[in-house]
């Protein structure tokens, strides 16, 4: 219990030193079952140490951490307020599900040399994933990103495997990838060049007035398309389809539901926690730029995804349209736009988190993931596919489901601004999303089975961890108080208004 | 306008490497040229940090009791991490490429392309039977 005690109040670097260091320790493991066992302890210790975390935000306010005891802004510290608490919680979280789920999965899927390393890819990417959230030092976050992207290139590539069209997406998503983390680490460095810091806090001190300094306006470009390269805005979206359709299901599942929403989560900070433009150049993009990449963004991938043929692909495209409704939320820039922003990130990690794991089990049973693979499946798989049904409902907005939250908040947030326009645009999206939904439903309950193939439902340590989540996606959708409470305090945090 | 170019040549230089790396990244089709062009590319932002931290007349940062003038070495340090990723992108980036190599029996892109059509309609194949 004193070692416990002892350890509370470094919790913020444990978040990220634990996955960190037991990466190396996974890799030496060897054996998959070994490296299985380890990498989901360590990630449901992970979900532990973000539920305290927030839970100490929340009760406390924001925590500082100053690394090595170098106090800011000569060390790097780790700053954890609403926002990143909530993106802590969501991360690890999906993390713990998708390591719970994995073992049979990646039996089916990866080939044995490889199973050991997969799961050390796995840490290495969850430390990064944390560490990005978790950090207040500019130039760490883009350390961390790095970290992130290297071993997800790795996720993707292991699905070589099955597809060898992975390698191809894994180099595509590697060359955008790096481009993306340049043009950030290029605009880093003409903050610190006008700045002389690297702390976002400082930054956000000295930033704003600078706002009309030339460096800053080309600082700002290349921040933004940087991480607009690595959250997949339209039209910087094109790695994405390929990466989700070809990696193994569980990297699929995992990136789907983290990796572009700690993109999203660090375009949020640098706009609002660094720039924080009321007016001026950077006003403008959001209005004249981000605003209507998002609303194109989230109808032409939904209108992609109705004719997709793959369901990983249909998926992908559907996520495409889902990170375009969080930049919508965003570039209102009002705290309700925020709210929604944040709210939508949670809420769309749970369902994505849901419907690739329930792909996953029709991969493990049927090996084909297509409009032809799920055919009937409705019958031979019922919890499996009452599971992806559950999840699409939430997808498009259903009631009792986190999707209808999400709606609701950023419909209102758009009519509050008198887009009434948008708002209207959001609810063709959602009935575009009815369209792919209901074809899979279509295929998987009102069509017969290929004759001759008998399946049976998906073994229960890949059923519970999807079940988790899809409940999660109703109990959240029921009872949005906590998050709905959470997601407001982090748009105050990030705005700088006062409760 | 000379002189404007003189006094600021290292960052003509940064720009100059900067285009030259994103072009050969968009432009070939041979993925190792690829990599090689992400490389100069990154390579240019290490000397926009490297020649930010240069103080004209400075000396090199060291505690030496008197009052100098020395180069900032933040920017630095910064870029030794930010080369150390550098190296791992590439290490990676060329693993793949051989990989693929082994996978498609090719490295250029338009080759490929066709053998992921082919793959394509291998799918489509599978879809009617």
């Amino acid at each position: 219990m004193s070692t416990l005690s002892a350890a509370l109040p470094h919790l913020p670097i444990l978040q990220v030193v634990v996955p960190l260091i037991s990466a190396p320790i996974c890799f030496l493991l060897q054996r998959a079952g070994l490296a299985w066992a380890f990498s989901t302890l360590v990630s449901w210790l992970a979900f532990a140490t973000s539920v305290m975390l927030l839970r100490a935000v929340m009760a406390d306010g924001t925590i500082h951490y100053e690394i090595g005891g170098w106090a800011a802004p000569w060390g790097i510290e780790y700053v954890i307020d609403a926002a990143n608490a909530i993106v802590l919680v969501i991360v690890s979280g999906i993390g713990a599900a998708v390591s719970s789920y994995a073992p049979r999965s990646v039996l089916a899927e990866i080939p044995a040399s490889q199973r050991g390393l997969y799961y050390t890819a796995y840490l290495l990417c969850l430390a990064g994933l944390l560490g990005v959230t978790i950090t207040g030092d500019a130039f760490n976050v883009f350390v961390f990103l790095e970290i992130t992207s290297l071993s997800s290139y790795v996720l993707v590539a292991a699905g070589a495997g099955l597809d060898r069209r992975a390698l191809t997406a894994a180099y595509n998503y590697l060359v955008m990838g790096t481009v993306g983390a340049t043009f950030f680490v290029i605009g880093v460095g003409l903050l610190y060049m006008v700045t002389g810091t690297l702390n976002i806090a400082d930054l956000h001190e000295r930033v704003p007035p600078l706002l009309d300094n030339r460096t800053v306006h080309v600082a700002f470009a290349f921040i933004v398309v940087g991480l607009g390269l690595k959250l997949a805005l339209f039209p910087l979206h094109t790695w994405l389809p390929n990466a989700y359709t070809y990696a193994p299901s569980t990297g699929t599942a995992f990136l789907a539901a983290t990796s572009t929403k700690v993109s999203v989560y660090v375009l949020l900070r640098f706009l609002f926690g660094v720039f924080a433009p009321t007016s001026g150049l950077m006003a403008l993009t959001m209005d004249y730029v981000l605003l209507p990449l998002a609303v194109i963004g989230m109808m032409a991938a939904t209108v992609a995804a109705i004719y997709q043929y793959n369901l990983k692909r249909l998926l992908a495209y559907s996520s495409v349209a889902q990170l375009g409704y969080m930049v919508l939320g965003f570039a209102y820039g009002s705290v309700d736009g925020l709210t929604a922003a944040v709210l939508h990130l949670f809420n769309h990690a749970l369902m994505k988190g849901a419907l690739f794991l329930a792909l996953g089990c029709v991969m493990l049973r049927v090996g084909d993931v297509t409009m032809h693979g799920v055919r009937g499946l409705g019958r031979q798989m019922p919890w499996t596919m009452a599971a992806f049904v559950a999840g699409g409902l939430s997808l498009i907005g259903v009631p009792l489901t986190v999707g209808f939250i999400s709606k609701w908040y950023l419909v209102g947030a758009a009519l509050e601004d008198g887009r009434w326009w948008i708002a209207a645009l959001i609810l063709a999206s959602s009935l575009l999303a009815v369209i792919y939904v209901w074809k899979v439903v279509e295929a998987a309950y009102l069509r017969e089975p290929p004759a001759g193939r008998t399946v049976r439902e998906a073994p229960l340590s890949m059923l519970v961890p999807t079940w988790i989540l899809v409940l999660a996606n109703i109990w959240f959708g029921v009872d949005a108080e906590l998050t709905v409470s959470v997601a407001r305090t982090a748009a105050m945090g990030l705005l700088g208004v006062a409760p | 306008m000379l002189e404007l170019i003189l006094a600021k040549y290292n960052y003509w230089i940064v720009i100059v490497l900067m285009m030259a790396g994103l072009y050969v990244v968009v432009a070939r089709g041979n993925l190792v040229k690829k990599i090689i062009g992400l490389n100069v590319f990154q390579t240019s932002v290490f000397l926009l940090y490297i020649s930010m931290g240069k103080v004209a007349g400075g000396t090199a940062p060291i505690l030496t009791g008197k009052d100098e003038v020395f180069s900032n070495p933040i920017p630095h340090v910064l870029i030794l991490t930010a080369i150390v990723v550098g190296i791992a992108t590439t290490a990676l980036g060329l693993a793949l490429v051989v990989r693929i190599r082994e996978a498609y029996s090719t490295i250029e892109e338009d080759e490929i392309d066709e053998a992921e059509s082919l793959d394509m309609t291998a799918d489509l194949a599978e879809r009617r039977r």
